[in-house]
């Protein structure tokens, strides 16, 4: 049994199970690791890619509901959002360890293309599904905010 | 089996000797030419002209004395530096890398007194090797047992390349200096790049210590400065390779049915549905474990399949029939009020001055007060996972580890082979928290990879994070204090009861070790007359381990509480109060009152505790925070002020309680004072996320066990702060200092969590003493009564 779909802008064909984990399919059977565990029942973020634009929490998205869809992921994410909140990310390290950081990056490119001017309080709402252990929540806040200030 | 542990924090000396003085250096290692080709071949990135500068055979005269016995350790320039003829430096970082953006620091250090241009730099990490000295990346020491230690081998490498410079132009070397990226020649200005000396570099022996000049501190070009992250821009885009992370030809994945209380063990198994599971290859019984836990793998079932959730899946089908064992009575609400018993009688006396009881007897006021804090876990968001593979008898592991050095040697001992024959290669931890220190989970991977013949990678999953852990210490402590008719503070009686971290590792341990006192404990600093340190036994039954800022988290949460207690009774300003304990400027030493006392393993004339550096710390973070301004209603600032880890922090938090209890964190202002510092951007984020992790145990964190099982499972039942409950104000001053460098990455989180209970105390008048505030549900304080 194979699934097609469309992976950073590739085409790709998996011959794993369809309820396989969207999480899992990428990591362990295209290699795309940065794309991250964190708790496999979606209260963490870690895992949050686009599927056709949109968040989603791939470790509890199967691989079948997902078949002919786009998922884009932390390494494949383009755009001008996603250009600014890098840039942002790197000019004050937001990251410590990073591991969560792929799903904060993903969370708020997504949060800034629907919301190029986000509250304090837009921000806890798009926020609060990515949880950090590092708690870098103080130099996200920041960074989101400079990367929708340099978006204009 | 022996396992031979690198220095913990705690300084118990080795496993099973159930010590707890005096830090344990590892001897350093002679390093042979065989090492370092075998170095070489494990891929450790020396370039081979330097990296044989000073190590083979052919020096072997010049190695004699070289740098091998600098400040810190082994500063021979070829064990962290290699210069490749395109000009390209390699930089070796010995400690693991996990988010305290200890690549960065490590760099900055060699590169600066090499005079190395930053853009041409790149990092390697070392594999775990005892030629490396200390590699266990806790106890917040890299930088602090480094800085001396790395300037010198940077300093020696600019040495070799101004000796190469000079040989080649035939004139004296103190005419030659190295400037960024290139040794320049004074009198003539001839430049030449370093690519271009390498390998006459690499011909020249490596120089003595008392003739390697180190740069003055004002030269400084990267030491001090707000330095951007090595690993920030891979982190962005996806790449770089974690623990989980790790591909190997063949490999196949692991998940494992552990026995859900420590020392229980597999009754009986069915495994039939399991490996009806697509995917799934095998499956596994591991050895149970025996007493003492140590680092060895916690037993039972392992399932491997072609992916990790093919693994999970079958882990889910298995039938296992369990035997709880002796921990299966384990019972934490039971075992809380065995603890605060114990901590109201008295106990055995580990620090005394004056006579504590006749000033209780004779205050004009006393008071006292229980404090309890449960068992936290690490929780890093990355949870454990190793690869390991297998050659004949050599064995490879790649993990997320804090201490190479010794889950070699903890696969060697489970495995039946030499330590020589294991090599560790640290990835990326995302984060650790002390958790990563602990390499049962390495040693797992080793065991099935050689069972299965291929690659094996153990993957934990949240559950098996939470469930099987090296748990926070569970604590009660009983304080008493004694006011004069002044209101000063004429008594104070401290008693903590814990189940202590030796007892991991050596069975029937109950007593607190001195590693664990020294964490804020026996070095209180206050100035009273009369002040008593008691503890009492208390039996560990799950594994105890360390978790960042260790015994300081309830230790400083106790004090730091109950000072503000002291200053309510008297009614007085908390602050002004806490200063008043703290005392004139002055340096404590603990020993002269019958304490063993080891000052985190540094030397107390170096590094003293002094009263001057805490006192200017708590005064920075009350001005930073307007302490004493008008308050809105519902509004209150609380204050900490903690010394650990050779460096002094304070904390102010503003909390808002609105009419129906529920409590939001506007800001917080927090100084230190860590002497020298490396990274100041770095050190910045160090204080926000120490002080929030802190913040986060407090208001949510909590392990508890039923019938010797943990009973959380996973987010939220174990709850973590999110991004609407942070502060929006979060400010940090590094105070100015020349003084040697303290710890960083642990000090910010121990007085995060009295701040914080002092603030409420402030706004609400409710006194919290029983963490956490909230546990996993909700954010509303219960106004009535205390806590």
């Amino acid at each position: 049994m194979s699934t097609k779909l469309t992976v950073n802008g590739k085409a790709v064909e998996l011959d794993v199970p369809a309820e396989m984990p969207l999480l899992w399919a990428l990591r362990d059977h295209l290699q795309l690791t940065g794309t991250k565990y964190g708790c496999g029942i979606s209260q963490c973020g870690a895992c949050t890619v686009h599927v056709d634009g949109k968040p989603r929490r791939a470790c509890v998205t199967p691989l079948s509901s997902v078949a002919g869809s786009s998922v884009t992921t932390i390494e494949g994410v383009d755009g001008p959002e996603a250009k600014a909140v890098r840039e942002a990310w790197k000019a004050i390290d937001v990251p410590q360890c990073g591991y969560c950081q792929s799903g904060q990056i993903m969370s708020a490119v997504d949060l800034l293309k629907n919301n190029p001017q986000p509250s304090d309080e837009d921000i806890d709402k798009a926020m609060d599904g990515n949880l950090c252990r590092c708690a870098t929540y103080v130099r996200i806040r920041r960074a989101i905010k400079d990367a929708s200030a340099a978006l204009g | 089996m022996t396992l031979h542990m690198e220095t913990g924090p705690l300084s118990w000396k080795q496993a099973g000797d159930g010590g707890s003085t005096g830090l344990r250096e590892l001897p350093l290692a002679r390093v042979t030419r065989r090492d370092f080709l075998a170095g070489i071949a494990a891929g450790t990135g020396f370039a081979f002209a330097l990296s044989l500068a000073g190590s083979g055979p052919a020096r072997a005269d010049s190695t004699a004395g070289g740098l091998k016995n600098a400040k810190g350790g082994d500063a021979t320039p070829s064990l962290f530096i290699s210069i490749e003829s395109d000009g390209t430096v390699k930089l070796t970082c010995h400690r693991s890398e996990m988010g305290q953006q200890v690549w960065t620091a490590m760099a900055q250090i060699l590169a600066d007194e090499l005079e190395a241009d930053w853009d041409r730099i790149e990092i390697v990490q070392a594999i775990g090797h005892p030629k490396y000295g200390d590699q266990n990346t806790d106890g917040s020491r890299s930088v602090r047992r480094n800085l001396t230690r790395l300037r010198t081998a940077g300093a020696g490498m600019r040495h070799m390349l101004e000796a190469a410079a000079a040989q080649r132009w035939d004139v004296k070397a103190e005419e030659c200096h190295g400037k960024l990226h290139e040794v320049v020649h004074g009198p003539s200005g001839r430049r030449i790049g370093y690519g271009e000396l390498a390998a006459d570099a690499a011909e020249i022996p490596v120089p003595e210590l008392d003739a390697v000049r180190l740069k003055d501190r004002e030269d400084w070009r990267y030491i001090g400065k707000d330095v951007a992250s090595l690993t920030v821009p891979r982190i962005i885009v996806g790449q770089g390779t974690f623990g989980i992370d790790v591909q190997m030809p063949d490999l196949v994945h692991a998940v494992i049915a552990r026995p859900p209380v420590v020392f229980g063990r597999v009754k009986s198994l069915d495994d039939s549905k399991a490996l009806e599971v697509p995917g799934v290859l095998q499956v596994i019984q591991l050895d149970a474990l025996e007493p003492p836990a140590t680092f060895k793998p916690l037993g039972g079932v392992a399932v491997i399949a072609k992916d990790t959730w093919s693994a999970i899946r079958g882990r889910d089908a298995l039938e296992i029939e369990w035997e709880a064992g002796e921990n299966g009575d384990y019972d934490s609400t039971a075992f809380r009020k065995q603890l605060l018993e114990t901590a109201n009688q008295s106990g055995q006396v580990r620090r005394k001055r004056g006579d504590v009881q006749k000033a209780l007897d004779s205050a004009a006021k006393k008071i006292s007060a229980d404090y309890y804090v449960p068992h936290l876990s690490q929780s890093p968001m990355e949870p454990p996972a190793a690869t390991a593979r297998w050659d004949g008898d050599q064995c490879e592991v790649r993990a997320c580890v804090q201490a190479p050095q010794s889950a070699r040697s903890t696969v060697a001992g489970v495995t039946g082979v030499e330590p020589e024959q294991v090599t560790v290669t640290p990835t990326w931890l995302g984060g650790a928290f002390g958790r990563k220190s602990k390499p049962d989970f390495a040693a797992e991977a080793a065991v099935l990879a050689r069972k299965v013949g291929k690659p094996v990678k153990v993957t934990w999953t949240r559950e098996d994070d939470l469930q099987h852990g090296y748990f926070h210490s569970v604590s009660a402590q009983h304080l008493e204090g004694a006011l004069d008719e002044e209101g000063r503070c004429t008594a104070f009686l401290h008693r903590t009861v814990f189940p202590p971290i030796p007892s991991t590792f050596q069975a029937g341990v109950t007593d607190p070790s001195w590693g664990e006192l020294r964490l804020g404990a026996t070095d209180n600093p206050f100035v009273v007359p009369n002040l008593q340190l008691e503890t009492g036994p208390a039996p560990a039954k799950v594994r105890i381990g360390w978790l960042r800022s260790v015994a300081n988290v309830y230790h400083a949460f106790a004090i730091q509480s109950f000072a503000a207690e002291l200053a309510a009774a008297a009614d007085r300003d908390p602050k002004d109060f806490l200063l008043e304990l703290i005392g004139p400027p002055r340096l404590v030493d603990p020993r002269e009152e019958g304490a063993e006392y080891d000052n985190y393993g540094d030397p107390m004339e170096e590094y003293p505790i002094d009263t001057g550096r805490l006192a200017d710390v708590t005064n920075m973070a009350a001005e930073m925070a307007g302490w004493g301004r008008e308050l809105p209603q519902g509004h209150g600032l609380g204050i900490a002020a903690h010394r650990s880890f050779l460096s002094y922090v304070a904390t102010v938090v503003e909390v808002k309680v609105d009419d129906s209890g529920r409590l939001t964190i506007p800001g917080v202002w927090s100084a230190i004072d860590a002497g020298t510092v490396v990274n100041t951007r770095h050190v910045e984020a160090q204080m926000e996320g120490g002080c929030l992790y802190g913040l986060s145990n407090a208001l949510y964190g909590e392990i508890t066990a039923k019938n010797g099982a943990i009973e959380q499972s996973n987010f939220p039942s174990w709850r973590l702060m999110k991004m609407s409950e942070a502060p929006r104000h979060f400010e940090v001053k590094i105070m100015a200092s020349h003084a040697p460098p303290g710890g960083v990455g642990e000090p910010p989180t121990p007085p995060a969590a009295p701040a914080l209970t002092n603030a409420i105390f402030a706004a609400t008048g409710k006194r919290i003493r029983n963490l956490p505030i909230f546990g996993s549900k909700g954010n509303q304080l219960d106004l009535g009564g205390e806590s």
